[in-house]
């Protein structure tokens, strides 16, 4: 497969992960769903890398159901000021994943039609999976800490 | 007397008179409506703010998150096979299949060979809990159309499944039987008997409902032609499952991707093609009667030999080999203290779960505690298509049809 966003490929497990330019994400994108047959978006999840410089690995998982293959679409996200562009509009299902990125990591999407945070309250401080949130958050201390 | 008569004449002349309202027959009156979080109907705690033209919803925006309690955070913190304990509590009615995916995903990353025996019982276990989720569904969503006897019917069958689940793992609901390297326990004496005599009946069970529902008028017009939403729209919202299926798309994991040898066993997709509340109705039922087909069949063929898998340092030695032998007693005291260590590395592992895709990604940075573990669960992609549904449809029928998309809000908020 051959797209000048894909920086390098690697296969594990007999499952294929491109690494991808995040400034050119949503142009792969929408080239692997109308040329390439993906036509389902089966999630987006982020992990936190900390403290490696990009610090975030976005995660896409696409599935083609004509071809009965998946793919794994990864672009690393610098944790200053965490900023992508958003799929949804290649995938309208890219819709709530983004959100939940947005939620639990503080990755911004732009040109997402609705970022607000989707599971944790409207008015939570911090992400709580990054990896310097604590498990038990801020509001409580723990004389062993 | 005269007392009284006085107060009752003061209280009603406190209440204003009624002011006429102006008819306005031009403009349309439009309503927002709260439903939920706490409304029987939501199965769970999901509100959705309605917006209404007359009986008609023009739009409709759920708002989950009211049962969220951090999962994935928490897979951070436990060892590999501790975490084995977080993946049933997702989804309170497909434990098993939480279990099952977990441990295929962590198993890819471990590179260990999973006996046949252990295989089998994976599967049989799986198929059941599909059976206990889909009669649950079939009970409360027949419950909410006002089919009351339906819920008495399944509850009834769903109890012998749960039986079957203590029976082999002690636990009803959280089960956490299939663990990392095999099983938690191997097969208690006399399951076949209580397997085999449950399967037996069970598809004169099936019967049973669908001889109390699909001539029942009152089913067939609360189901029939609601709930449409396109083949297209499903696929770009990232629905899955049954819902598909009743859309006449045949896609199932089991047939496409096989995993814990679902490729040894004889059984059909069931695809309906109206693409209503009606077709998804159709589709679980004959799935239930695949399971019992997958069921018998495990049941029938079950394998000998080992339940757990040739891999010392991933499963708990027995007993008295631990007593005897050091290399054993060397490797129970590292899984116990510390737990076992995952090569680093990455890898995604999905099944066909009642609900649809279940897929578990999971990271390894190669310590005794996984990195990081996203749950793709299938009522988090399904309810995201429950706006396009309700769309344009009438209130009464909203219940009908965010019934069919069979969602566990455990399973959505993790």
């Amino acid at each position: 497969m051959n797209h000048p966003a894909i920086l390098e490929t690697k296969e594990a497990f007999g499952e294929t992960t491109l690494i991808v330019d995040p400034a050119r994400i949503v142009d792969l994108c929408r080239h692997l769903k109308d040329s390439e047959k993906y036509v389902r978006l089966s999630g987006i999840t982020a992990v936190d890398m900390l403290p490696a410089e990009p610090r975030f690995e976005l995660i896409y998982h696409l599935h083609s159901l004509e071809r009965n293959q998946r793919l794994r679409l990864k672009c690393l996200v610098s944790g200053v000021n965490p900023e992508i562009d958003s799929a949804t509009g290649v995938w309208r299902g890219a819709n709530w994943y983004e959100r939940e990125v947005f939620d639990m990591f503080g990755i911004g999407f732009r040109n997402h039609p609705n970022l607000v945070r989707i599971l944790m309250p409207t008015d939570w401080e911090g992400y709580p999976l990054r990896k310097d949130y604590p498990v038990h958050g801020y509001k409580y201390s723990y004389p062993s800490e | 007397m005269s007392n009284i008569k006085h107060s009752f004449d003061d209280h009603t002349s406190t209440i204003p008179a009624v002011q006429e309202i102006p008819a306005t027959p031009a403009a349309p009156r439009r309503m927002t409506l709260n439903m939920g979080p706490q409304h029987p109907s939501t199965h769970g705690v999901l509100r959705i703010v309605l917006e209404l033209e007359g009986e008609t919803i023009i739009s409709a925006a759920p708002d989950i998150g009211f049962l969220h309690t951090g999962i994935e955070k928490e897979f951070e913190q436990k060892n590999w096979q501790q975490a084995v304990t977080l993946t049933d509590r997702v989804d309170y009615l497909a434990n098993l299949s939480n279990n099952l995916v977990y441990a295929l995903a962590v198993e890819k990353l471990l590179q260990i060979e999973i006996p046949p025996r252990a295989q089998w019982t994976r599967v049989m276990m799986t198929e059941l809990s599909r059976l206990n989720s889909h009669l649950v569904w079939l009970g409360t969503h027949a419950l909410d159309i006002g089919a009351m006897t339906m819920f008495f019917y399944c509850f009834r069958e769903r109890e012998d499944i749960l039986r079957i689940f203590e029976m082999f793992s002690g636990q009803r609901m959280m089960t956490s039987y299939i663990r990392i390297g095999g099983l938690a326990l191997e097969p208690p004496r006399g399951w076949q008997q209580v397997v085999g005599k449950f399967i037996r009946a069970f598809s004169s069970k099936v019967d049973e409902y669908e001889e109390l529902l699909n001539a029942n008028p009152i089913w067939i017009r609360r189901t029939q032609g609601v709930g449409y939403i396109s083949l297209e729209d499903m696929l770009d919202l990232g629905i899955t499952g049954p819902m598909l299926r009743g859309a006449g798309l045949n896609w199932d994991i089991r047939k496409s991707e096989p995993y814990s040898s679902y490729e040894k066993f004889d059984f059909k997709v069931p695809v309906e093609t109206s693409n209503d509340v009606w077709s998804r109705y159709r589709v679980r039922i004959q799935e239930m009667r695949e399971s019992a087909k997958i069921i018998t069949q495990a049941l029938e063929g079950m394998p000998e030999g080992e339940w757990q898998a040739d891999a010392p340092h991933v499963v708990l030695p027995d007993r008295e080999k631990m007593k005897t032998q050091m290399e054993s007693l060397i490797y129970h005291f590292k899984i116990v203290t510390e737990g076992f260590r995952v090569p680093a590395g990455e890898a995604y592992q999905c099944i066909e779960a009642p609900r649809g895709e279940i897929g578990y990604y999971v990271v390894s940075d190669g310590t005794s505690k996984p990195y990081r573990v996203h749950m793709r669960t299938p009522s988090f992609g399904n309810l995201q298509g429950l706006p396009k549904m309700l769309e344009g449809i009438m209130i009464a029928d909203s219940i009908a049809a965010l019934g069919s998309m069979d969602f566990v809000l455990g399973d959505t908020d993790r």
